[in-house]
């Protein structure tokens, strides 16, 4: 049986891991109890390997459909069909990609872009397995069974494919970590070169046939190996329940891979390592996995010490033959190994059982994720997932398209061709016999639109964010800090392509604020802008609070939002009317300072002085802003910081 | 035909299954938001209630289910043939649990031309919407917080008035549309705007069990139902039979059931302690007493239903505090055992 279970792995057509394979099986044998996987990959030789694979060993004619990023409702979930809808003289459905996909896979490409909204329809539909379209004068309802599969090229953790659908999906997968030169050479040969062993392939699609048939007879999972996934879930601190719940059905789907006529402890551990592993959001606690495990991985620059948990095996072009020993290799050692602390006759008790899976679990952590756990971070997929939808706004010019809506044409709003004609259809004929009879002819076929059937297009735009630096360049200090200023505003601007972020500069120094820099995303503009920047003379922080309160108004009313960060030591000595002298010049700061706190914009202050200095602190207090003593700030201390800033 | 997992079978989450009983108690106390963490079973609850009404005398043929007994609340048609002493032909029907799909459009949702009847012989003639299907029942929104803006100031206006009008292009149609809302979502998802929660009567937040065996039970529950729907739901029939019996006793109790004066008092002393908004939180914290009461074979309200009650009623109402981070829950906590202590639970029963 053992064997049986390793075979499919044995036939290595594609460079694909083990696990991933094994993945893609269960998959197949099951797409629609498993949910689906998620590939967290670049489009690339792996991704489309995998896709490859899982297409391969699924039966023939199984729909595969992609859904675009963006897509509308009406591609999604069906509408009206307008042109059958108007020939035919009655309503006729055009059906979304849902229903196109039912009974098969729909791809979700950019996942990591993928709307809160796209995901709970296609969350509801995975749960209920029923599509409810109530739309375009239109009710529709119908049993949709199908599976997900999210392609996520996300590359920093705040882009992921929404938790709500992430949680649905079993399988969540990785391309092996950064492979050397030599490993992407081959990889990159081995795509390049046509799958040879198709005879292995064909071999495994009908194991994963049979695995089908066989499915529905199986008995479900005893109460400890269900209780075993439950308590490595709570292990590994994951609290949603429908992953140990997509890990009994994995564990179904490989018993039935294996031709077995139960589930095996084998085959809920392998479910506990491919379903429940990638989800830790914590390590398991010390006693319940043997430390010097923990202790190997720590060292280990592989992800994996033991034998049987290989993600990446060397990516050979795969002969395979040779492919085949290799992995019978490898078998003895994976029955060994998960049959250790059992006598196969003899079951592990309840607890044996648990310790093993965890210990399976959290050996196949990849380093990634093991690094984030140990720096006490958390992992991926619970972060980043509130952030999203508030600073998300709707809009009737700019953005992502968000359907259209019945309106009037007004403030640039943009008319929906399709939604008005769509609206006018079904008025046709009454319009038609309420009409003259003259004007009626001379229409001939032409449709008649009236006010009431405008549509107009919506738009939501991700509000990107401006980050303002408002700069002391007063006195002596003042060259040394506006080189630090400026060298931050270069770091964030290096990266604030990825995150669609503009920056600004205002210096000030003498009796006047200067805008430096206007908001922008340009390095090249800002680094232009920015040489030659002299420094000296007194404090004018009133007016530079003034001008910069400006300046966050209008970045506000563009849409955006705006950050502050003002670095200096608070002293002001320059009054907002241009004279000199000190008492006056702090309670114009401190005036100038209140707007902001009232606005509740996110600020930063930075303090430059030596010593942390009580004037900032009370002007950051009167600004409402985070007070940062930062003496010897160097750019990437400072970026940083404003980093935390932004998020805050 | 599609089993929907039993209420019977959810294992704990007992504040939501009390709340969504109280519902099916008392209807006009407002529905029931479920907020909280991804694969809680939120939406299993709440989909599971339909099965726990019981069936309701309705207007044979009416498209808006009107009762024959209240000809106040009845569409037009049903009000002329009262009027003229007719007596209509009734039928029994199940309480309507209507989904809102994520994605409905608006004419769907208020009701829009008939377009087979409009295309193929010109007729202008009114096609009811999911509104006019959810009257006299209920409209259950999953994932309450992705609604699209412009149908939230529809139901919110329609939830309000218990009317739904519509005019356009000479369609010109009003009809009643009283229904208790259910919501259901997660709130990382996005807030609410205090409008639409004020329609809930109740808001109840769901977590994750933490401890091992109901988590296993969860999952054996859940397996099983999904290998064999039909069995599994007719192994929970008897349990469903009893905690349906139990609605329909409580049901009839409820009008008997007495709020003494003393509980009125408290309730209102709560809610001036918290701050609530208007007088609907009061009400509200009374009826869900009532009908926890009524649930509970109690024959009058008592400072031990209010305290059940009133995390539920009251925290979805409360004004944030700009500067109190603290969560309502607490808030309401607080504010309980203060003014309704554990052990004074005597003195909001008179003698």
């Amino acid at each position: 049986m053992k064997a049986d279970a390793a075979d499919p792995l044995a036939a290595q057509v594609w460079p694909l891991g083990q696990d991933e394979a094994l993945a893609a099986a269960l998959l197949a044998i099951d797409p629609i109890g498993l949910g689906g996987a998620c590939l967290r990959a670049a489009a690339g030789p792996w991704r489309q390997a995998w896709l490859d694979r899982l297409q391969a060993l699924l039966p023939a004619g199984t729909p595969l459909r992609r859904l675009p990023h963006g897509a509308s409702d009406s591609a999604l979930l069906g509408g009206l069909d307008l042109a059958a809808t108007l020939s035919r003289g009655q309503p006729v459905l055009q059906p979304g990609l849902l229903s196109q996909a039912n009974g098969g896979l729909l791809l979700l490409a950019m996942a990591e872009r993928a709307s809160a909204d796209t995901a709970a329809k296609l969350a509801s539909v995975l749960d209920t397995r029923q599509l409810h379209v109530q739309r375009d004068a239109m009710a529709h309802s119908q049993s949709v069974q199908l599976g997900v599969v999210a392609l996520d090229e996300g590359l920093s953790d705040d882009e992921t494919l929404p938790p709500a659908l992430q949680d649905r999906l079993a399988f969540w997968l990785q391309p092996p970590e950064p492979a050397s030169s030599e490993q992407e050479a081959l990889l990159q040969a081995a795509d390049l070169e046509e799958p040879q062993h198709t005879q292995a392939a064909h071999d495994q699609a009908e194991q994963v046939q049979a695995a089908r048939a066989r499915l529905a007879q199986l008995p479900g999972l005893d109460e400890r190996q269900l209780k075993a996934l439950c308590a490595t879930a709570l292990a590994l601190g994951i609290d949603s329940m429908r992953p140990p719940l997509l890990a009994a059905r994995a564990a179904r789907a490989a018993a039935a891979l294996a031709g077995a006529a139960a589930v095996e402890d084998e085959h809920a551990s392998l479910a506990a390592r491919l379903v429940l592993a990638p989800r830790a959001t914590r390590l398991p606690a010390p006693d319940t996995t043997d430390p010097t495990d923990s202790a190997d991985q720590e060292d280990a620059p592989e992800p994996n010490t033991q034998p049987n948990i290989q993600p990446d095996p060397p990516p050979d072009p795969p002969p395979a033959p040779q492919e085949q020993a290799r992995e019978q290799d490898r078998q003895p050692d994976e029955s060994q190994e998960s049959d250790e602390p059992e006598d196969r006759d003899e079951r592990p008790s309840d607890e044996q059982l648990q310790e093993m899976m965890i210990a399976a679990a959290s050996a196949s952590l990849s380093p990634g994720l093991l690094a984030a756990l140990r720096a006490g971070q958390q992992a991926r997929q619970s972060a980043g997932a509130g952030g999203k939808a508030g600073s998300a706004h709707k809009n009737l010019r700019r953005g992502r398209p968000l359907g259209a809506v019945r309106g009037e044409l007004r403030g640039g709003a943009r008319l929906s061709l399709l939604a008005t004609l769509r609206a006018a259809a079904p008025w046709q004929a009454i319009r038609k016999r309420g009409a003259a009879p003259a004007a009626a002819n001379t229409e001939g076929r032409r449709i008649a639109v009236r006010r009431e059937d405008f549509h107009i297009m919506r738009y939501k735009q991700q509000r990107s964010t401006t980050t303002v630096f408002v700069v002391d360049a007063s006195g002596s200090a003042a060259l040394h800090r506006l080189a630090e200023a400026k060298g931050a505003v270069e770091l964030l601007l290096a990266d604030c392509y990825v995150r669609r972020d503009r920056v600004a500069l205002i210096a000030f120094r003498g009796s006047r604020a200067d805008l430096l820099l206007a908001p922008t995303r340009s390095l090249a503009r800002a680094k232009r802008s920015l040489t030659g920047l002299p420094g000296g003379g007194g404090t004018p922080l009133a007016a530079a609070l003034d001008a910069a309160h400006t300046l966050a108004q209008q970045i506000a009313r563009s849409g955006d939002t705006p950050v502050l960060v003002l670095l200096t030591d608070g002293r002001a000595n320059i009054a907002r009317d241009g004279s000199p002298g000190r008492a006056r010049a702090s309670e114009d700061a401190l005036a100038a300072a209140r707007p902001f706190a009232a606005s509740s914009m996110s600020c930063l202050l930075i303090d430059t002085s030596p010593q942390p200095q009580p004037s900032a602190q009370a002007l950051a207090q009167a600004m409402r802003a985070h007070y940062v003593p930062l003496p010897h700030a160097d750019a990437q201390g400072l970026s940083q910081a404003v980093r935390l800033a932004q998020a805050a | 035909m599609a089993y929907t997992f039993p209420f019977a079978a959810i294992v704990g989450q007992d504040e939501m299954k009390q709340a969504i009983l109280m519902s099916a108690v008392d209807p006009a106390m407002g529905g029931v938001l479920v907020l909280g963490d991804r694969g809680t079973g939120k939406s299993t609850a709440v989909r599971a209630l339909a099965a726990l009404l019981p069936p309701m005398k309705a207007v044979a043929g009416c498209p808006y289910q009107c009762d024959p007994q209240q000809p106040g609340r009845c569409c037009q048609d049903c009000q002329t043939a009262l009027a003229s002493g007719k007596r209509l032909p009734t039928e029994r029907l199940a309480v309507p649990v209507v989904d809102l799909p994520l994605g409905a459009t608006e004419d769907r949702v208020v009701g829009a031309l008939d377009l087979e009847r409009a295309l193929s012989q010109g007729i202008k003639a009114f096609e009811p919407g999911l509104l006019a299907r959810a009257n006299r029942g209920f409209l259950y929104i999953d994932e309450v917080n992705l609604l699209e803006d412009h149908l939230v100031d529809l139901l919110i206006d329609v939830a309000a008035s218990g009317e739904n009008v519509v005019e356009r292009e000479g369609l010109s149609v009003r009809h009643p549309a009283r229904f208790v809302l259910v919501g259901s979502g997660n709130p990382e998802e996005g807030e609410l705007r205090p409008q639409l929660l004020d329609r809930f009567g109740l808001s109840v937040e769901v977590k994750t069990p933490a401890d091992l065996a109901s988590r296993v039970e969860v999952v054996r529950r859940r397996e099983e139902f999904e290998r064999d729907p039909a069995a599994f739901c007719e192994r929970w029939e008897a349990q469903a039979e009893k905690i349906r019996k139990n609605v329909l006793a409580a049901r009839k109790r409820l009008h008997d059931t007495l709020i003494p004066d003393a509980a009125r008092h408290k309730a209102s002393e709560l809610c001036m302690a918290l701050g609530t908004d208007g007088l609907r939180g009061d009400m509200t914290l009374l009826r869900a007493a009532r009908a926890c009461a009524a649930l509970q074979g109690s024959r009058e309200v008592g400072a031990v239903h209010l305290r059940q009650v009133a995390p539920s009623a009251l925290r979805h109402r409360l004004r944030r505090h700009v500067l109190d981070d603290t969560g309502s829950s607490t808030r309401v906590e607080r504010a309980l055992a203060e003014h309704l202590p554990e052990s004074a639970g005597a003195s909001a029963q008179p003698g």
